[in-house]
């Protein structure tokens, strides 16, 4: 555990390290760069809320990957399963606008996590009764989904009002409350939404039988099927529920801040949400800092732009990636000691690297 | 209106060749290459930059080559190296790409997002079109009779066995991400100062995937993949010749049903409905 934790902040510091290097190298000052990160994530009560607001659905993506990581999945689909969700929620608001109050969020809400586990479920199934393996059908329904919905909004509920490609406005009694201290940012109830999932994705994981079986078939495929455990069905499961959890993210968007399905609203959160799930080392609990950290940096690279000459805001997808490498490179951890099956066992689910691709 | 079809499916297929043909050489030695999106991209944006600094296509599409077996050389120190996850290591490289090219682009020309515009001179009129069709040719006849293949095969199929004639797996495997590296190089060249006169943001939009897609639909065999990604290819050439066109009492042609058609079949292929896809044995598993 702490061995864990370490590692995970040594290799989110060397990332950042490493990306502040880069701007280095760019002829900027890299402690300029730092405080100018950190300024624009933190700097006024409205920076920390839309920190929090990027944050909300990095978490629902980083606990979808996670989710499957422990069914010994990758889901590189979230960001198609949370496009189908935030469409599902959009399209719920806009042909049902009369739907009262206390029933309108929880009825788009059930339709966003519907939506997302069905996007789920086709690789699901997909890996379970065809053995094709989930990432290449994952990153296919990532293109899907987003030609499904561009024809959608586009055909289907266009907003006449307006010329960008967005849905009719759902109906006012769809919006969630705002969490008014960090009023302007959209900072709604779907961040408690998020940390309650948090909690529950752990606690499904370590208290719950069906938890237990999904861990058993992510560390040991053949010993989870000694123990009469159905390997296929559980990861049906597990990437079932990942699509949901991925799908919420449309609370977040639809209900909580736009009001509208937007296409391309998201700066790639699923990707991020697979970052975000490696840093926390799958650990439900440990997605929210991890989230909070890649928001921020989200946040705080948008100001680059303005604040420095060379440097742009596609530097946090540089950090991103680097963070990511160094958590992934299982060698730079495992320098001194001997190489036990143990440590080449542990942290990535042996199947991921199994089936087909 | 036909021909004008045919042609545009020769041009939109041919980065998709280069790609889906450096995909093939990596998976082959076992090592899965989700990064060859990244790669394509790099490659487009070192070759434009190179065809701008060198007013030589030859020398930009050399250049966009060397970046793209640049950022190869990055994902196969740390897949091979450090043994890294490759999945996870190679959405890492893709996301790189995405972040250091604008970056690039504005320390160099100082403006975010593309490169200035190339002249005539400094584009490929046809070149790459041929080049494609003759490595696909190259490909498939050293596949076919050479003992480098069958090694390149044995490090993807049966690394021990490989091991123990006294072959350094790991080697190999280098060796082949490089070389997929300079092809995906080449294909996002051909993107950039070839089909479109300029490198811009993320401008490959997900052909690196499409190139994966179609080495699958292709079972990892040179001369069907290059046939996936004709039909590929042709999928997108319909779907720019549909935007716009009313049938149906006036109604558009739903061009984005037809732009995931690509997708849809992969998956169907993947799944076995549309023939079977057997991947290498010992793709994506470490070795030493």
């Amino acid at each position: 555990m702490t061995r864990r934790l370490l590692q995970s902040v040594s290799a989110a510091t060397a990332g950042l390290v490493l990306g502040l290097a880069v701007t280095a190298i760019a002829g900027e000052n890299p402690w300029h760069v730092l405080k100018v990160l950190c300024h624009g994530a933190f700097g006024t009560r409205a920076d920390v809320g839309m920190t929090l607001f990027y944050a909300t659905p990095l978490i629902f993506t980083g606990l979808s990957v996670a989710l499957a990581f422990h069914a010994g999945l990758f889901n590189i689909g979230a960001e198609g399963q949370l496009t189908v969700g935030a469409l599902a929620a959009a399209a719920v608001g806009t042909l049902w606008p009369e739907c009262p109050w206390p029933l309108a969020p929880v009825v788009a809400t059930a339709a966003a996590l519907l939506a997302g586990m069905i996007w789920g479920a086709i690789p699901g199934w997909l890996r379970a009764r065809r053995g094709s393996h989930e990432v290449i059908n994952t990153i296919m329904l990532n293109f899907i989904a987003a030609g499904l919905s561009s024809y959608v909004t586009l055909n289907l509920l266009k907003n006449p009002d307006s010329q960008n490609p967005e849905t009719a406005a759902i109906g006012a009694h769809y919006r969630i409350a705002r969490l008014g201290f960090f009023e302007p940012a959209p900072v709604s109830l779907a961040l408690p939404l998020a940390l309650v999932a948090a909690a529950v994705v752990w606690i499904f994981l370590r208290r719950t039988s069906l938890g237990f079986e999904l861990r058993a078939v992510g560390s040991s495929e053949l010993a989870a099927r000694a123990a009469g455990i159905d390997s296929g069905r559980t990861r049906l499961v597990g990437l079932t529920m990942a699509g949901g959890l991925a799908g919420l993210v449309g609370v977040a968007e639809v209900l909580g801040n736009a009001g509208t399905f937007r296409v391309d609203f998201s700066p790639g959160y699923g990707f991020t949400g697979i970052a975000v799930a490696l840093l926390a080392r799958n650990n439900p609990i440990a997605v929210i800092p991890a989230a909070l950290l890649f928001a921020a940096l989200h946040k705080g690279t948008a100001d680059l732009d303005m604040e420095t000459e060379h440097v742009t805001r596609e530097v946090s997808l540089v950090l991103q990636a680097l963070i990511i490498l160094c958590v992934s490179a299982e060698r730079l951890w495992t320098w001194k000691r001997v190489r036990t099956l143990a440590s080449v066992m542990e942290d990535i689910p042996e199947p991921l690297t199994g089936g087909r691709i | 209106m036909s021909g004008g079809l045919a042609a545009a499916t020769l041009r939109v297929s041919t980065p998709l060749v280069f790609a889906a043909i450096g995909g093939l050489l990596s998976e082959r030695a076992g090592v899965i290459n989700i990064a060859l999106e990244g790669m394509m991209l790099i490659g487009a944006f070192g070759a434009a930059a190179g065809a701008l600094a060198t007013h030589s296509p030859w020398l930009g599409a050399f250049i966009g080559s060397g970046c793209g077996i640049l950022l190869a050389a990055v994902y196969a120190l740390f897949a091979i190296q450090f043994r890294a996850n490759q999945i996870v290591a190679g959405m890492a490289i893709n996301l790189l790409a995405l972040g250091i090219t604008p970056f690039l682009c504005k320390l160099f020309y100082d403006v975010t997002g593309s490169t200035p515009a190339l002249g005539l001179d400094q584009r490929f009129q046809v070149a790459p079109f041929y080049a494609c069709w003759m490595l696909v040719g190259l490909v498939f006849l050293w596949t076919k009779y050479s003992r480098g293949a069958l090694r390149l095969s044995f490090a993807g199929e049966h690394p021990e066995a490989l091991e123990s004639a006294g072959v350094r797996v790991n080697r190999i495997r280098w060796v082949a991400v490089l070389a997929s590296g300079a092809l995906a190089g080449l294909g996002g060249a051909t993107l950039s100062i070839c089909l479109a006169s300029s490198f811009s943001r993320n401008m490959t939009a997900g052909r690196g995937f499409m190139a994966l897609a179609a080495l699958i639909f292709g079972k990892w065999k040179p001369l069907p993949a290059a046939g996936a990604c004709l039909l590929f290819g042709f999928a997108e050439a319909v779907q720019i010749r549909l935007q716009g066109v009313t049938v149906w009492n006036g109604k558009a042609v739903p061009v984005e049903m037809v732009q995931v058609l690509p997708y849809l079949v992969t998956m169907l292929v993947l799944a076995g409905f549309v023939g079977r896809a057997r991947p290498p044995a010992a793709l994506g598993k470490h070795h030493g």
